[in-house]
């Protein structure tokens, strides 16, 4: 790169290998959602480019807080982590003001959804939910309590190993992307369906997180790191300008 | 830095089936913050044209997918995106209208809707005009990488006719699933815009 990036340049393409295929049969759901035609290739224009911005103001100061930020009148049960990671382009650059939104199950794998019929219990005291943004070197950090596998219903025995679903928004429209993240040693991450159906081994220890004792708080919490990569910006080179973006 | 250095982009993973308690709990059945990301995009304040945008996802046996969830992101009235990185001259930011929101479909009948406003023409590459758009990113149980598509506007041929990204589609009978098809109802200037996952009538998706 000769300079540093600016807003409304164009981002790197996509490389498709990188994630698991639209039609994946041993993920079943998957065989009626996906498109049969291939997709229609785009140059990034303005609208590909720019994409929504977030404001501190408009969080509030507990959403970072799954410990207390559902809590009634106790505290939720189960194990007490802090998560916490760097949200970079793929040229290592930290992606500031990055929207972080998180959601999971609680300790024993129940999901505060109407639609969630599992017989593990609900924790009153926990919502399952919480958000964030990236300061200046792309970090983020929240805490939560573990949350626990739980069976569903895709091979009937399936289980999904314990894990967080993330969505990330970047400064470009591109760069929105939707992933989990799961916990080193687990188990049932040997043969998760939707896990397995991402490319490569590379890939898929992209989306483990590491136990991270140097992030402990003593007497209190485990933490665990992970990092998340999001398309970068690339030079925007002569005849390639975006017309009303980056000169 | 060489491609080969770059780092990989974090793999995809489907949204799954509660989807809704992260990006939208009161959908999934709770409050948890004061202020929620919704589909209403307009203010009392905000420039432009009032309209509702309103469909069905269908997945690949013309069922619809009642758990999908859409985003939308548009440029405002007068065709300026409310992004540093739009540099067009001429146009202005609209404050109160950030061009951005997110829907999902009702649990019982598969519906989505948006509240906006219609944009205006906004300058594409080489400097040709793109017809009234809104980009969408549909992600759901099942969809493992988010699936990109634009709306383009039925009452906006001669536009939709010259645009780049239509044109770019090379078998036009593909081209009118991005068009929304233009009601009104009550005085309400309503756009209908279903989209199919799969099968006949596909929708046309974007790798951007």
């Amino acid at each position: 790169m000769s300079r540093a990036p600016v807003p409304g340049d164009e981002f790197m393409m996509r490389d498709t290998t990188s994630h698991p295929p639209a039609y994946a049969p041993s993920y079943k759901t998957s065989v009626l959602r996906s498109p049969r035609n291939a997709l229609i290739s785009l140059q990034q224009s303005l609208s590909e480019v720019t994409g929504p911005l977030f404001r501190a103001e408009e969080l509030g100061p507990k959403d970072n807080d799954l410990i207390l930020n559902a809590a009634k009148d106790g505290l939720p049960i189960g194990e007490r982590v802090v998560v916490h990671g760097y949200v970079r382009d793929q040229y290592g650059r930290p992606v500031k003001n990055a929207l972080v939104e998180v959601w999971q199950a609680n300790a024993s794998g129940r999901y505060r959804h109407k639609k969630d019929q599992y017989i593990g219990a609900l924790d009153p005291n926990f919502g399952g939910c919480g958000r964030m943004l990236t300061d200046n070197n792309g970090y983020y950090a929240y805490r939560t309590i573990r949350p626990g596998p739980y069976p569903w219903r895709n091979r009937v025995n399936d289980w999904r190993p314990a894990h967080i679903h993330y969505a990330i928004s970047g400064d470009g429209w591109v760069q929105r992307l939707i992933t989990q993240m799961y916990f080193e040693g687990d188990p049932l991450i040997a043969t998760c369906p939707i896990l397995r159906i991402v490319p490569s081994e590379e890939q898929i220890r992209g989306l483990i997180a590491l136990q991270d004792t140097s992030a402990f708080v003593q007497l209190d919490s485990r933490a665990y790191r992970f990092d998340i990569v999001l398309r970068g910006h690339r030079a925007t080179l002569f005849e390639n300008q975006i017309q009303g973006a980056a000169q | 830095m060489s491609s080969d250095t770059l780092l990989r982009e974090t793999a995809s993973q489907t949204a799954g089936p509660y989807v809704h308690i992260g990006l939208a709990p009161q959908q999934a059945g709770f409050d948890i913050f004061e202020n929620n990301f919704g589909n209403v995009l307009v203010t009392p304040q905000t420039q432009g044209e009032r309209i509702r945008i309103e469909g069905i996802v269908y997945d690949g046996s013309g069922t619809p997918v009642r758990d999908v969830l859409i985003e939308c992101w548009q440029a405002n009235a007068a065709g300026k995106y409310n992004h540093p990185g739009d540099r067009q001259e001429g146009k202005a930011v609209d404050p109160t209208f950030r061009g951005w929101g997110r829907a999902c479909s009702d649990f019982d009948s598969g519906v989505y809707a948006f509240e906006t406003i219609k944009p205006g023409v906004v300058s594409g590459r080489k400097g040709r005009p793109m017809a009234p758009h809104i980009n969408l990113w549909i992600v759901a149980r099942g969809i493992n990488l988010g699936l990109n598509t634009r709306l383009y506007f039925s009452d906006e041929a001669e536009a939709n006719a010259k645009d780049p990204v239509l044109n770019l589609i090379e078998w036009e009978v593909r081209r009118k699933t991005l068009i929304a098809q233009r009601e009104t109802r009550d005085g309400m200037r309503v756009y209908r815009f279903d989209i199919r996952l799969q099968g006949e009538g596909e929708t046309v998706f974007f790798d951007i």
